[in-house]
């Protein structure tokens, strides 16, 4: 029974309800999202079929340039933050033993999988003047008294570098995984020490690897919604929370929509940028 | 020896970062009374108890585990059919739906969201429980989709081909080959799939917010008005779920591989 071409109808039965499913259920929203994006927003929370780009229009605002301009940095720093960190760890995580990488592996899922709400709060409360880590400092005689460390940037960050951390080692560990670990032997063989051989061998050859991970976790980043409402202030808002802010408490689903037909251009533009990074390793692999 | 103790102090230090706010959370949430308070002030496992008897605790831990028993289950249902179609025919156009399956996933979850939302609202049925489901099937069906075309493409096609020469036919070989073969993917994926949509907030909140309360909308609405000591313990409650459910994956089936380290038969 090999693989073949679909020849009667029959064999297509398979393929009618997921088809049907994805279609009616995933196209049809984009789609419909999409013509809602042009529409004229009427007051009291309605919109009637139109044609109009004023919607897209208020992107010129300097209102949503520091808003565009606040998502990107932030989603920049925690891709960049998280790689940093994720690169050498993922890379230990695969020398260890297969015991050692599947208790790993199981809590990573499991931090990864936590709600964004459990994730704000388990930080508001760290960062808390009750219960938080400033307490462990006051006990340790490194500070007079306890304090609140939210709302504020530094607990936004901390919080979405938590979120993507998990999802950027589980990124980074199938290819890491399949390194051949010969490069480094041959490196050892010359007479490299582990760290240089780390740093001029393994990094060079997965540098695509590299740059495909910051910008998936760069994606992922981008669509953090909670975390900048919970741990920060109204300026530290991200293009999300105003997009969900926009359609739920504003009623205004025609600029909600433009926006979010603007998100979905960027990370395209990017998940585009990775398959073409991916598929130049492929080729010189 | 220098390089030993740093990996371990590496390991410690990414190991505390993750754990620690959990850490946190677990001790407030022993608490014994109403405070917001690290280390916790006696201990009381109460907090525990409200999940199950508080109404409106117990109403959202039932709608949360409903919709995702649910959801998981058409999203497998979903992507069973589609991903036995690509392994066993060539149909290259075919592939669009799985492009259509992952898409939800890649895409920041709020385009998914106010895009659902739209549609319910167009055709007239936002707010109804059962829209919810629909929508985290499709989010959520890259998972099942994933482990699924994982677990064809590792069964071995000569088994296939004796079951066909002995005379099989295309359904024969589906249930007493190919679907015994398949099951630890089969149920990898809905297990994927259900602890995120246990976990989920965008979504249902847009779909189904002013409506039903999920455990993540229920939390992040108490948040609001303040604390209360159950967002701890339903938090450290997820936890265990998620890590009970994750470390069954890891003994019954083979975790390395489903994260896509293809290698691990070798070590």
């Amino acid at each position: 029974m090999r693989r073949e071409p679909p020849r009667t109808i029959a064999d297509y039965t398979p393929l009618a309800f997921p088809a049907i499913m994805l279609i009616i259920f995933f196209v049809v929203p984009f789609s419909t999202m999409i013509a809602v994006s042009f529409f004229r927003r009427q007051q009291g929370g309605f919109y009637t079929p139109d044609f109009v780009i004023d919607n897209y229009g208020r992107f010129l605002s300097a209102f949503f340039g520091g808003v565009l301009g606040f998502s990107l940095m932030l989603a920049i720093m925690v891709a960049v933050i998280c790689v940093a960190i994720a690169f050498p760890f993922t890379y230990l995580l695969t020398k260890t033993s297969r015991r050692v990488q599947i208790v790993w592996l199981v809590c990573l899922l499991s931090v990864l999988s936590l709600s964004e709400v459990i994730i704000g709060f388990a930080w508001s409360t760290l960062f808390s003047r009750t219960a938080g880590i400033t307490n462990l400092l006051v006990a340790a005689g490194l500070m007079s008294e306890p304090q609140a460390l939210l709302p504020g940037f530094g607990a936004v960050l901390t919080g979405m570098v938590y979120q993507a951390l998990p999802y950027t080692i589980l990124v980074l560990y199938p290819a890491l995984v399949r390194l051949d670990p010969t490069l480094l032997e041959a490196a050892r063989t010359l007479g490299a020490s582990p760290l240089r051989g780390f740093i001029n061998i393994i990094v060079p050859a997965l540098r695509n690897t590299i740059v495909a991970t910051l910008i998936m976790v760069f994606v992922f980043a981008l669509g953090s919604y909670l975390l900048p409402q919970i741990l920060g202030r109204p300026q530290h808002w991200t293009l999300s929370v105003l997009i969900t802010d926009q359609a739920i408490y504003q009623s205004n689903m025609p600029f909600a929509a433009a926006m979010a037909v603007f998100l979905v251009l960027i990370s395209l533009a990017l998940v585009g940028l990775t398959l073409l990074v991916g598929g130049r390793r492929e080729a010189t692999a | 020896m220098m390089d030993t103790f740093l990996h371990r102090l590496g390991f410690a230090v990414v190991a505390l970062f993750l754990a620690g706010p959990l850490i946190i959370v677990a001790g407030v949430s022993v608490n014994e009374k109403q405070s917001l308070t690290f280390p916790p002030e006696g201990f009381s496992m109460a907090w525990y108890e409200q999940i199950f008897t508080d109404p409106g605790w117990r109403a959202a831990l039932v709608a949360s585990v409903l919709l995702a028993a649910l959801s998981a289950a058409l999203a497998v249902l979903i992507a069973l059919p589609l991903s036995w179609f690509l392994w066993r025919r060539i149909a290259p156009w075919a592939n669009v739906f799985r492009l259509l399956g992952v898409a939800p996933f890649i895409l920041p979850p709020v385009i998914t969201a106010l895009g659902l939302l739209t549609f319910w609202a167009t055709i007239g049925f936002y707010g109804q429980p059962w829209t919810a489901v629909i929508s985290h099937a499709i989010f959520f069906v890259t998972l099942p989709l994933v482990t699924l075309s994982l677990g064809f493409s590792s069964i071995d096609r000569s088994l296939v081909e004796a079951a066909a020469t002995m005379g099989a036919d295309d359904r024969l070989v589906l249930r007493t080959v190919v679907l015994p073969l398949i099951l630890p993917y089969l149920v990898s994926g809905y297990a994927f799939a259900f602890v995120l949509s246990l976990n989920e907030y965008i979504v249902a909140y847009m779909t189904v917010g002013f409506t039903m309360e999920t455990l993540p909308i229920k939390i992040f609405n108490a948040l609001r008005y303040g604390y209360t000591p159950t967002m701890a313990s339903v938090s450290v409650f997820f936890v265990a779920i998620a890590a009970v459910v994750f470390a069954l994956i890891a003994r019954f089936g083979d975790l390395p591989r489903l994260l896509g380290a293809m290698a691990s038969d070798e070590s």
